[in-house]
């Protein structure tokens, strides 16, 4: 068993409320530089970012993970994780079918796809700051239709995470875990594991904050498992 | 009406904007979900919400809206102030919670329709 330094929650230049300095081999190499094992590339409701990493990350000895920080009906925030491409892609497809808007660059910031060399090969046209038309229960099923795991994002912030939209956290809604993004104690129940990270939106935020996970490889598979505590894996405080 | 007339009879504390304060309020609408918002926000409209990320003042200027009032005395976070005061945007501040304020906008004359 290892352990291994992840921050699950890092924006990219696709997004557009980040840095445009936030190109996928950037955020491999920022990864790197702070000592991270593990990132998962969690862009607003596109993942079109993510190849270009994990292909920047090939060789490196950062492991990169693929996802969505994706925006329900009700504005909250909750990150999918998925095993491979196909998964991903898979639940993106869902996410842009629900997904209304254009972007107005101007307003809300621009949204650059890029490859591994951090070139820019297009724009993302679509409103990726809005909201989708699913539902809380239905952005936690989606991912999970597809394998993935449903993290709420950023639980200890005033705006866009199910503390601040719904006021509490629906038992049944089938999370995998919570994450906070600060260094305050999360409001703990029993029954959800907590993650920290960074939700990093400019280079000097990547791995301010992470978690550390006592698991065999850098996968999805694992990462459920230590979430659920099995087989010995689990997280470390 | 303009927006000074508003700030003044409900005694609202302006936090940004203030060069804006002489546009017209056409209208208003109360709602906490951004997207809902974008949908259905309309131009001269007096937004009444609660929610104090900056995403409200992208919204509020894309949809050319009169100005932001943020309900129960809530504080913007930073970079939601120093945004607005970058566009111009008119930040406004009640102490009253969202269904009495929203009383009395209407009471001067402000409807959420528009003949």
């Amino acid at each position: 068993m290892k352990q291994l330094r992840a921050d699950l929650h890092i924006h990219t230049c696709l997004s557009p409320c980040a840095d445009r300095e936030m190109s996928p081999p950037a955020v491999v190499r920022w990864g790197r530089d702070s000592g991270l094992d593990l990132i998962a590339v969690c862009d607003h409701n596109s993942a079109e970012n993510v190849a270009a990493a994990a292909r920047a990350a090939e060789d490196t000895g950062l492991a990169v993970i693929g996802g969505m920080e994706i925006s329900s009906r009700e504005e909250v925030h909750v990150l999918g994780i998925f095993r491979d491409d196909l998964s991903l892609l898979s639940a993106q497809e869902v996410v842009y079918e629900n997904l209304r808007g254009d972007n107005d660059p101007e307003t809300f910031g621009e949204q650059l796809v890029m490859n591994a060399r951090g070139e820019v090969i297009g724009h993302n046209d679509r409103l990726l700051i809005g909201a989708t038309a699913l539902a809380l229960e239905e952005v936690v099923r989606t991912i999970h239709r597809f394998g993935g795991l449903a993290i709420a994002a950023h639980v200890d912030r005033p705006s866009f995470s199910i503390i601040s939209q719904l006021g509490y956290i629906p038992p049944g809604l089938g999370l995998d875990a919570v994450e906070v993004c600060s260094d305050e104690p999360p409001p703990m129940r029993e029954d959800l594991a907590v993650i920290r990270s960074s939700d990093a939106h400019r280079s000097e935020e990547i791995g301010s904050r992470y978690t550390s996970f006592l698991v065999e490889s850098p996968t999805v598979l694992e990462i459920g498992m230590a979430l659920r505590r099995v087989r010995g894996r689990r997280t470390l405080t | 009406m303009n927006l000074s007339d508003v700030v003044q009879k409900l005694g609202l504390e302006v936090l940004a904007g203030q060069g804006a304060l002489t546009a017209e309020v056409r209208g208003g609408y109360a709602s906490d979900l951004l997207s809902d918002v974008i949908a259905h926000g309309r131009e001269g409209d007096l937004w009444v919400t609660l929610q104090t990320h900056m995403n409200i003042v992208a919204v509020a200027s894309m949809k050319d809206m009169a100005g932001i009032v943020l309900v129960n005395g809530r504080r913007p976070e930073a970079d939601t102030l120093q945004k607005a005061g970058m566009e111009n945007v008119v930040l406004l501040v009640s102490m009253l919670p969202t269904f009495e304020l929203v009383g009395r906008l209407y009471r001067l004359g402000l409807s959420g329709e528009r003949t």
